[in-house]
């Protein structure tokens, strides 16, 4: 196969491009521009965009013996990635920015690319699996290294781009002997550290990073009553489940801490509440999708499990569709789940589908 | 064979060159000591001074050998302000064009930044063609306030040719000192420093088959500057730092053998551009050439596709062993859209669009007809990549 290469400049995506030409394919490298302004040097623990993480792409390319080149997808970066992220703060929901990366731009305006340029396949550095079942189709898996499983950020693949994805580190066991293997084939990247903030946030303050593109005012915080407590400097930016930073002043009547429970962009008002306020029993949302092949019978309850942060649990839940809804009933109450958020759906370790979350229902009052 | 149409970028060394270069190499001694071995090495160091004299009509103490492009653009944009702007405080204005190198624009935009300099920059057409009237007008209100122009000789993307001398001539009545870079004109078309009015000229031998890392600031004797770094003020006490003399040898073998060359190659150079326009446009009936209508380069042939993605183009010609730039190469590897083709009025998309050919002297016929049979196939395909943007 002709396969593209997607290489961060971290470890994995190395190590991917390496196994993919191991595994006989002809491999192309590129590294993918996310901002026309890029800093110099790598700080903090972001990752891929600066002219160093570029550097360090190229020559783990050059190590691997693969052409390698470097697109410039800034734009469609900026448009579909962090105008979408500021756009949903705007209204008062919690996105992931690297699932809508991974939906939009690799496995979406990167793939298109290189199918129209004549690859066969996009390879990258996550940790998942693509297996086949009895019948032929392609399923999606969690990876064997649970610790590092990367089947959550996956869950907006669809059926076609399954067909073309590639993940050669769907089988390994964890990320030191992905480290190891880096070592081997002498590729300098083999202890660059692990990225987890948000790439195009420097500071990985979120809150300050919005504060200069959405303006703030002055707003309450109000109990489930509506009795203002406090007020705020701008609703924008605040989390479902936060506890820090809200300032209230004095303690709750029962001496329990106060939760955000939910954020009124239009009437500029966060809610908070008690603890078990948050506890939520049923999510739906309506951009949905199935990973792979959808289920025979999608209208009746069936049995599946839930997860709905990247690095969280799953948990058992009831899932069917209802109209134009992706209706997912949770077994247990969960908490703090806040909409903009995706809401994966595993068949043990099968990704089967996804949600992104309109709205939440209390386990204990109505929806706040 | 790998095809390579990006001189413009950098050219292959000639075999003369790299000979030379390698056997001066091993001469031992620092051209500023006093011994026999210095003495040689100074030897070296002047008999390609004259050379270069020679080659593009200077006196032999205006060459001031340098690092390359980079330096000599800095060195005489910066040294000329500086010294101006030292005797002269309202003089403050350097005049430019958008379509200039980076070396050029960043110098003078540093300056902009952190010196208190202004910049004006003159207007140009869309085929790249600068406005002189405008800039007639503009020292008319303006000239007690310029400091400096600097005005690339030939553009390095597009291949415009600006008329140099007139614009000396313009500048001279206000006693305006004015700076040329040469580069991408050098061995292209007749470069004469004394007859082109220059205050000061950038030159560079790897673009003409000689190596990296030398070039030279040819400087008129009565011009001043101040020096950018400071030392041991090897050249003429502006440009300090040990003399290579085996770089500036390279240098004059290169510079000596590409105008020795210039009128033919250019000849030979025409017949392959036109080649290559008229192939390219016979595929790509949508396609733009760059200032085709503007006095231009004859080693140089720019492209706009609408629809077609550079990095696209490159990919797919570079798989199939044909190597040619999207404009200028860069740091990060990044293809953003370039100035110089926004200069000429192109929106965003097209400025993404873009394949910049450079020929030079190792250019045969062969490398343009295998572009030419390659060039259907990479063209579709970036086509249809194209469209996969929304």
């Amino acid at each position: 196969m002709k396969v593209l290469a997607a290489m961060s400049g971290g470890v994995d995506s190395a190590v991917a491009a390496a196994r993919a030409v191991e595994a006989g394919h002809e491999v192309v490298g590129v590294h993918l521009a996310l901002s026309r302004m890029p800093g110099t040097l790598r700080t903090g623990s972001r990752g891929c965009c600066t002219v160093e993480d570029s550097m360090d792409a190229q020559r783990a390319a050059n190590k691997i013996g693969i052409p390698f080149y470097v697109w410039d997808f800034s734009e469609r970066f900026k448009q579909e990635v962090v105008d979408d992220f500021i756009s949903e703060y705007q209204a008062g929901r919690t996105p992931n920015p690297c699932m809508r990366c991974n939906e939009r731009i690799k496995f979406a305006a990167l793939l298109e690319k290189a199918l129209a340029l004549g690859f066969d396949a996009l390879c990258t550095g996550h940790y998942a699996s693509i297996e086949t079942d009895s019948n032929g189709n392609l399923e999606l898996h969690r990876s064997l290294a649970m610790a590092k499983d990367q089947s959550y950020v996956l869950g907006v693949l669809n059926k076609q781009q399954l067909q073309h994805s590639l993940f050669p580190l769907g089988k390994a066991a964890n990320k030191e002997d992905i480290r190891a293997e880096a070592k081997a084939r002498e590729l300098s990247v083999a202890q660059k550290p692990d990225s987890y903030d948000i790439c195009f946030i420097p500071e990985g303050d979120t809150r300050d990073w919005l504060s200069d593109k959405i303006e703030r005012t002055e707003g309450a915080i109000v109990d489930l009553e509506g009795n203002q407590l406090a007020t705020h400097d701008g609703a924008i930016g605040f989390t479902v489940g936060q506890r820090k930073g809200l300032n209230l002043g004095k303690p709750s009547a029962d001496g329990k801490p106060r939760y955000v429970l939910s954020i009124r962009p239009k009437e500029n008002v966060v809610v908070v509440g008690p603890d078990e306020a948050l506890l939520i029993s049923e999510l739906s949302g309506s951009k949905y999708s199935w990973c792979g092949e959808a289920p025979s019978n999608t209208t009746d309850w069936f049995d599946a499990e839930v997860q709905v942060r990247a690095h969280g649990l799953s948990h058992p839940c009831r899932v069917k569709v209802a109209g134009d809804q992706m209706v997912i009933a949770l077994a247990e109450p969960i908490r703090g789940v806040s909409p903009g958020q995706t809401a994966v759906i595993y068949l043990g370790s099968r990704v089967l589908g996804q949600a992104t979350i309109d709205k939440t229902v209390s386990a204990v009052m109505e929806q706040v | 064979m790998p095809v390579y149409l990006d001189h413009a970028a950098t050219s292959p060394i000639r075999a003369s060159v790299l000979e030379l270069y390698i056997a001066t190499l091993s001469e031992i001694g620092n051209p500023a000591s006093v011994h026999s071995f210095g003495q040689h090495s100074r030897q070296i160091l002047e008999q390609a001074r004259e050379e270069i004299a020679k080659a593009i009509n200077c006196d032999r103490n205006e060459v001031i050998f340098t690092s390359g492009g980079t330096e000599s653009d800095n060195l005489a944009i910066k040294g000329i302000f500086w010294d101006v702007n030292s005797k002269e405080p309202n003089k403050k204005v350097i005049v430019s064009a958008a379509a200039e190198h980076h070396a050029v624009l960043d110098a003078i935009n540093w300056l902009v930044d952190s010196q208190n300099a202004e910049l004006y920059l003159i207007p140009s057409d869309d085929q790249g063609v600068l406005d002189i009237a405008a800039l007639e007008r503009y020292l008319e209100q303006n000239a007690s306030r310029v400091a400096l122009l600097s005005v690339m000789w030939a553009n390095n993307e597009i291949g415009v040719i600006h008329p140099i001398s007139e614009i000396t001539k313009i500048a001279k009545s206000y006693q305006i000192p004015v700076h040329s870079d040469a580069i991408a004109a050098l061995g292209h078309i007749p470069v004469d420093f004394a007859e082109s009015g220059l205050a000061a000229m950038t030159i560079t031998g790897h673009k003409l088959g000689g190596p990296v890392g030398s070039g030279a600031l040819i400087l008129r004797r009565d011009q001043k500057l101040t020096p950018v770094n400071h030392g041991g003020g090897q050249e003429r006490n502006l440009r300090s730092g040990t003399s290579d003399a085996s770089s500036a040898a390279a240098l004059a073998l290169t510079i000596t053998e590409a105008v020795s060359e210039q009128e033919d190659l250019a000849q030979k150079h025409q017949i392959m551009t036109q080649r290559l326009i008229a192939g390219v446009k016979q595929i790509a009936s949508d396609v733009i050439v760059s200032a085709e209508k503007a006095p231009r380069l004859p080693n140089n042939a720019h492209f706009r596709f609408p629809g077609c993605l550079g990095d696209s183009l490159l990919f797919l010609l570079d798989s199939d062993g044909v190597s040619i730039s999207t404009g200028s190469a860069c740091t990060a590897g990044v293809s953003g859209p370039s100035h110089v083709v926004l200069s000429l009025g192109a929106s965003n998309d097209e400025a993404m669009g873009t394949l910049r050919i450079t020929l030079g002297h190792s250019t045969k016929d062969q490398d343009i007809e295998a572009f030419l049979e390659v060039f259907p196939k990479a063209y579709q395909g970036a086509k249809k990549a194209g469209l996969t943007r929304r």
